[in-house]
């Protein structure tokens, strides 16, 4: 289960500036572990200490924000996306 | 061959007619539309109110754009009766399936003293200067009026407020309204381009007025060199018709969220930090709200502001320039907005990804009774003011 995911800029250091990264997981959580696993740092930037997903990240599998989903136990299809999305403010 | 009389009589035998007083009852039905096939200068002088305006000799190549229903009730007039009946079975022939021809035309209406009006239309100088907007059918004289008369707030002067006050001034916005209360500093200028080298110390709503003056003095330009906090928000959005949003922390913009609540007024949303951008519009209870894209703003360890990290200066332009296209789209009411889709702009990669946002039926903010939304100022956490006890 091949899992395309999309990196946005201010996590790029976690990956090593790459945009996207492919990683091997059925499920949002099961995605994140094997994500932190080659990239270190994601999990303590997504998951509260409750290991829930904080709130002011999105994450949207394909493009549906996971959310209003299952959370992390969202189904990720082989071959999907999971789109990481911090909000930013500047203007 | 045919006489002229002979091909009049022939087209009222094809089509439907129907006398001033019964045009006047149809024109009140819902969905029935009025179309004046006269000339400009006769349409000038005076015309039924609501009435759409296509001179006949444009008849065919535009009227699918003004009146694409084709099943629409269609009430043709023109001067004396003639044009709209050849009008008339032009439409037929084209599909449209409800047609009449005002006997008598508008000399008759006038005459018998029903409802008339002279028709806004543009000065010469405007014809001009929006000739481009005017040969889209999409916007045309109509449109173009509506932008006259719609009142856009944009919240912050800076990166994304610069492009979108120059193109909605451009664009012919009537009324532009402006609230910052920053002074222009050298350090704006690799982004802000509503200022300059002479503006530097000037405050920058001056600035922005001088600047968009200067583009279109149609404009009207109303400076709010202000704060923008819990004690006027609301006041200010009930001011204007839409709010394009390019404050540059989550208090602000959380606070905008629950008076656009109470106002009802849309907010087409923009923001940027370093090299990414995200667009979408909240239109209030008719689609997701801030609060239920971002239930909480980040800790601000994890959101340093531009001023801490940094931006690159063009990066304000693109976004500023889709929430300038967004608003005029609300305006003229074309195509699909953004609301209820986040575009996330990324200028490494150099793409657009679109990702569908939710109206949460819990949301703190959008699913509770607007009078009840308390309007207080954020602190960084920007948490959710208890509701109010409803008034008995």
């Amino acid at each position: 289960m091949s899992v395309t995911v999309r990196v946005p800029p201010v996590f790029r250091t976690m990956t090593g500036g790459q945009s996207q990264v492919t990683v091997e997981g059925a499920t949002v959580g099961g995605v994140l572990d094997a994500l932190d696993g080659a990239h270190p740092g994601f999990k303590d930037k997504l998951l509260d200490d409750e290991g829930k997903l904080v709130r002011y990240v999105n994450l949207f599998v394909d493009d549906d924000d996971v959310r209003f989903l299952d959370g992390l136990a969202t189904p990720v299809p082989d071959g999907g996306t999971l789109s990481i999305m911090q909000a930013v403010a500047g203007g | 061959m045919a006489s002229f009389r002979e091909l009049l009589a022939k087209t009222k035998e094809q089509i439907r007619e129907v006398d001033t007083a019964t045009a006047d009852d149809l024109r009140r039905q819902p969905g029935s539309v009025v179309l004046d096939v006269r000339e400009a200068d006769e349409y000038e002088q005076g015309a039924i109110p609501g009435a759409v305006h296509i001179p006949r000799g444009t008849l065919e190549s535009t009227i699918e754009n003004r009146i694409p229903d084709r099943d629409a009730l269609v009430l043709v007039q023109c001067a004396g009766g003639v044009r709209s009946a050849f009008a008339a079975k032009t439409l037929e022939e084209l599909g449209y399936t409800n047609v009449v021809s005002m006997a008598g035309g508008f000399n008759r209406w006038k005459d018998e003293g029903r409802d008339w009006a002279m028709p806004r239309t543009l000065s010469p100088e405007q014809r001009n200067r929006y000739k481009r907007h005017l040969l889209l059918p999409e916007v045309g004289e109509e449109g173009q009026l509506k932008l006259l008369d719609a009142k856009v707030l944009l919240l912050g002067a800076g990166g994304l407020g610069s492009p979108a006050a120059l193109y909605l001034a451009a664009a012919g916005v009537g009324t532009i309204g402006i609230i910052d209360m920053d002074v222009v500093d050298e350090s704006n200028l690799q982004r802000q381009i509503l200022h300059n080298v002479d503006r530097v110390g000037d405050r920058k709503v001056d600035s922005a007025k001088k600047t968009l003056t200067l583009l279109n003095p149609d404009v009207n330009v109303v400076t709010h060199d202000t704060r923008l906090g819990a004690d006027n928000v609301v006041e200010l959005l009930g001011q204007y018709d839409i709010v394009v949003d390019g404050a540059d922390n989550f208090p602000s913009r959380y606070l905008l969220n629950d008076a656009s609540l109470k106002t009802g007024t849309p907010v087409v949303h923009g923001s940027i930090f370093r090299f990414e951008g995200q667009v979408t519009v909240f239109r209030p209870h008719d689609g997701p709200c801030y609060r239920c894209f971002l239930p909480e703003p980040p800790p601000p360890e994890l959101a340093p502001s531009c001023a801490e990290a940094g931006v690159l200066g063009v990066l304000p332009g693109i976004v500023g320039s889709i929430q300038a296209l967004e608003a005029i789209k609300l305006i003229l009411g074309l195509g699909d907005s953004l609301s209820g889709r986040l575009m996330a702009y990324d200028a490494l990669e150099q793409s657009f990804r679109t990702y569908r946002i939710n109206r949460d039926p819990g949301c703190q903010a959008c699913s509770v009774d607007p009078a009840g939304l308390v309007i207080a100022e954020y602190d960084e956490h920007c948490m959710p003011h208890p509701i109010q006890a409803p008034v008995a």
